[in-house]
């Protein structure tokens, strides 16, 4: 069953300086029982707004959505469910526990409001606190505990009351990266247990590759990919989902006489397969620094410009044509600064010459 | 020379380079400071209380503490201080929540209207009401006689609800602006996982938004108590009349009746030592109050707070602010400034009766209202410089040098602050008239030195913030760079902190030119301030010349006001 979904969502924003901006631009999504769905982007590209829309703290400018078989929100019949009836769980970015409150009052707090009889509320919070590691923590005031321990009463907050969706902003990025690292482990561990359904947004690619069955990666709130990590990874759909999911290097190129011709290049060509569909004259290879190959002989003849070595692999800086290109390799075989070598940029993409926007439009994304 | 070679002392001395400190230096410089115009008034006061002719003897004490006039003066103390703050604290929290957490419109307009009672003095508002209310002559009264016919007027501003009423317009801003801070830099999360949580916005409030920002408003209705038990000018020009009084204008009364008299001034200290037993009683009540809660409720990235949308309250609400507002500082202004115009008092309030004679006569005319203008300008400026300097460097020895004892400095610092202007004004009277073997009396120093001691604790405050904005190491890089301590103070401590002093400047100069209380115990022939010329003038009935000159001062904080918030803005700009 489809636990959370968006159909044809937009929000806009009026603001004095820019007029109507859009954050969030048609969006449409179904979200599976039991799936780790991440949204993944830069800030400013609506996948906060978006989340807030699904918890009901942002009206939608058009569009519904549905939380299992239960609208929550639907423009045209201006209805609308307000937070506290949307039975959902959620853990901010700041935390967002109450100072005022000791930690086992700030798990009950949910149960208090539904007024379940106390000798209950004792049994959930002890199993709330039991999944999240804060056993023998209850007495405690959130300043006494660690930035860590604050978030894992956030997490113990959302799930004591058997919420079926979570949805987590950002959870993890106000903690130190190795906690990190065990908090998105306890989180999956978590949902497994307890068939959780989980709304994540990050703009930590790692992080959602690492914990998400699929995810959607937004920019200027437009949805660019929805799909698994691994084939997100492996077919980006266009230049920014292949930039925002790790490290790339972007050549322009023209082509003629069946040919690849780097830009800046008069003389030399890259060695490249044309895929058979492409018609433009131009296009934009993407490749990523660890795939790229450098042999002695053959290939694109460049000179080695900057070498550094980082323990795993060494990296090295080059040009084709006129742009700089960098290439991770944990091969043996050793180049020096000064060395000419042959470039493979190996398994590339192609994209459209004209794929980016401007910055000026993402700047003015960026005040919202 | 090897290293391990014994040296001797003279040859150690000698590498160590000058010994001379500045740390200490400033340490001592700041508490002599500190105990020439603070505690020795103080001590003064207590002494002459307690001891006769270099014995001890409290009889005195005992008898005023047992005059029946002074319990009752007491009495409405109390009463005013707990009704007004009490109300203050309720309308300031409402405003402070209207506007912070509702979706009402105009909101940055209303912010810095209702800053505006904050800065307007309560006694010219106190004038101002009694123009309006009081019982016969009052403008209101007498067109609500005029329309029912009767001779009951609306309301008499000249009893003990007229002194709440006039005192809390212009208090309740000191809750306002705390709890809209706490509430503009409360995380918005806190609330929204409540909401999430289940709760409706009612419990949201009432669970988490209100318990977290009682600090705030503890705080806020704690400055409310200390300010208006230590207030003088309001119950003063509206109480007199009427036979009211409560412990700071009894203590002016005594030392006023007696017309300078040793006895009318033990008497007056006597009160003093009332009136300050009943304010410490109040701060340590805000310790105990603000050590339930401190928390730290500013984190994360800012987000637009859920707004609560008031729909059909909309209008209503609004008409509330608006009304409200008009009444504490638009109504206030016109009938100060309306009266400033007329021809004489009394005469209905038309364009043929106005004239621009009382402001010409006030700013030319008068000799009397030309030097309170003249002197107000010189103690503010003066006392503002001073006390930015003094100040800015006591919070150095307390924020960067921390010498043993800074504990004593800082409660040296605020005291004056927990000391009404009125005691303070007896006990500097009590140790510059002669009793160090200087008399300055009738002089302008004696105000000074007063205002000194009272603004001290504004600078030392605003120094400190921003000292402590400066990071240590910036001073040490500068050390390590050869530059002596005092060398790095001057080069680099100094002018990161120039914007900070700047508004520290205004910070005491606006509140003394307004200032009243301590002026009018002090004040000579020659050397009347602004305050005391508009409240002996008043006093005196030329209440049409009275207004004229409320209206100069006035426009002289307004103007004062616009240039720090100039000033303040241009330092955010950097």
């Amino acid at each position: 069953m489809d636990m959370v979904v968006l159909k044809n969502v937009t929000k806009f924003f009026v603001t004095k300086a820019f007029g109507k901006v859009t954050a969030v631009d048609d969006v449409s999504l179904n979200i599976r029982e039991g799936e780790c769905f991440s949204f993944l982007g830069p800030s400013g590209c609506g996948k906060t707004t978006t989340l807030r829309m699904i918890a009901g703290f942002e009206d939608l400018s058009s569009g519904e959505i549905w939380l299992g078989d239960r609208p929550v929100s639907i423009k045209t019949k201006n209805f609308y469910v307000p937070p506290e009836k949307r039975q959902l769980g959620m853990v901010f970015q700041a935390f967002a526990v109450w100072p005022h409150l000791n930690v086992y009052e700030n798990v009950a707090f949910p149960l208090r409001i539904q007024r379940v009889s106390n000798a209950e509320i004792s049994d959930q919070v002890k199993q709330a606190l039991k999944h999240t590691s804060l056993s023998g923590l209850e007495e405690k005031y959130p300043s006494e505990l660690s930035g860590g321990q604050q978030q894992r009463i956030a997490l113990a907050r959302a799930i004591v009351a058997n919420a079926k969706v979570l949805l987590l902003d950002e959870p993890l990025s106000n903690l130190d990266p190795k906690l990190r690292e065990i908090m998105r482990f306890e989180i999956k561990d978590l949902q497994k247990k307890l068939g959780l359904t989980i709304v994540y947004v990050t703009h930590d690619q790692a992080e959602a590759m690492a914990l998400s069955d699929r995810m959607l990666v937004m920019d200027m709130g437009v949805v660019q990919q929805v799909d698994t990590p691994t084939n997100m990874y492996n077919n980006p759909a266009n230049r920014f989902v292949f930039s925002f999911l790790g490290l790339s290097n972007f050549v322009p190129v023209a082509l003629h006489d069946g040919l690849v011709w780097p830009a800046g290049s008069a003389s030399s060509s890259l060695e490249c397969e044309i895929p058979e569909d492409w018609d433009d004259d131009r296009a934009v290879l993407a490749a990523r620094p660890n795939e790229i190959q450098l042999t002695p002989e053959g290939g694109y003849r460049t000179r080695i410009k900057n070498r550094v070595f980082l323990g795993d692999y060494v990296e090295y800086r080059m040009d084709i044509g006129d742009t700089e290109i960098r290439v991770q390799t944990h091969e043996h075989r050793d180049f020096q600064v000064g060395d000419v070598c042959g470039v493979r940029l190996g398994k590339v993409k192609w994209y459209p010459a004209e794929d980016e926007v401007s910055d000026e439009e993402r700047e003015r994304r960026k005040v919202i | 020379m090897r290293a391990g070679q014994s040296l001797r002392g003279s040859e150690l001395r000698r590498m160590e380079g000058s010994r001379f400190n500045t740390g200490q230096l400033l340490l001592v410089i700041s508490t002599v400071i500190l105990i020439i115009t603070v505690v020795l008034p103080v001590a003064m006061i207590v002494y002459n209380v307690f001891f006769y002719k270099w014995s001890f003897d409290w009889s005195l004490f005992a008898s005023m503490l047992t005059d029946p006039d002074n319990l009752a003066a007491m009495w409405n103390t109390v009463k005013i201080s707990f009704l007004v703050t009490t109300l203050g604290t309720v309308v300031g929290l409402f405003f402070a929540w209207l506007i912070g957490r509702s979706d009402i419109p105009l909101k940055g307009l209303m912010k810095s209207l209702f800053v505006i009672p904050y800065m307007f003095p309560p006694f010219i508002g106190a004038m101002a009401w009694g123009l309006l209310l009081a019982p016969r002559s009052g403008y209101i009264n007498k067109m609500f006689m005029a329309l029912t016919g009767g001779r009951t007027p609306l309301f008499n501003i000249n009893t003990l609800a007229g002194i709440v009423f006039v005192e809390l317009c212009y208090y309740f801003p000191f809750v306002f602006i705390q709890v809209s801070g706490a509430l503009e830099r409360m995380d918005p999360t806190l609330e929204e996982s409540a909401r999430i949580a289940g709760a409706n916005q009612m419990t949201v409030i009432r669970r988490i938004t209100m318990p977290l920002v009682v600090p705030a408003i503890a705080a806020g209705a704690m400055l409310i108590l200390i300010s208006s038990l230590s207030h003088f000018g309001v119950p003063a020009i509206l109480g007199f009349s009427n036979g009211i009084f409560t412990l700071p204008t009894k203590i002016y009364e005594l030392i006023y009746r007696a017309s300078g008299s040793f006895e009318g001034i033990r008497q007056g200290a006597s009160l003093s030592i009332l009136l300050v037993a009943v304010v410490v009683l109040a701060l340590a009540l805000q310790r105990r109050v603000l050590r339930t809660g401190r928390y730290d409720i500013i984190r994360g990235k800012s987000m637009r707070p859920m707004l609560i949308k008031l729909r059909g309250w909309k209008a209503p609400l609004l008409a509330v602010c608006f009304v409200f507002l008009a009444i504490t500082v638009i109504l206030p202004l016109f009938t100060i400034f309306g009266v400033g115009l007329l021809k004489a008092y009394g005469v209905p309030m038309k364009l043929a009766n106005m004239t621009l004679n009382n402001f010409k006569y006030v700013l030319f005319e008068s000799r009397m209202a030309r030097d309170s203008i003249r002197n107000s300008f010189f103690l503010s400026i003066t006392s503002a410089v001073i006390t930015m300097l003094v100040g800015t460097m006591i919070a150095y020895v307390i924020v960067k040098i921390q010498p043993r004892g800074k504990g004593v400095l800082e409660v040296l610092g605020i005291l004056p602050y927990s000391i009404p202007g009125i005691v303070l004004a007896v006990g500097v009277i009590l140790t510059w008239s002669g009793a160090f073997y200087l008399n300055l009396y009738n002089t302008i120093w004696i105000i000074l030195i007063a205002y000194i001691a009272r603004y001290m604790a504004f600078s030392m405050k605003s120094a400190s913030a921003s000292l402590e904005q400066v990071h240590d190491s910036l001073e040490e890089a500068s050390r390590t760079c050869g530059a002596s301590h005092f060398e790095s103070l001057l080069d680099v401590t100094l002018p990161l902190i120039r914007p900070g002093m700047v508004a520290g400047f205004f910070l005491i100069f606006l509140p003394a030119m307004r200032e009243l209380t301590t002026s009018l115990l002090l004040y000579g022939p020659f050397t009347r301030t602004m305050g005391v010329a508009i409240y002996s003038i008043n006093e005196e009935g030329y209440t049409v010349q009275a207004c004229a000159l409320a209206g100069v001062a006035i426009i002289i904080i307004v103007l004062g006001e616009l240039l720090l918030r100039f000033v303040t803005r241009e330092r955010r700009g950097q």
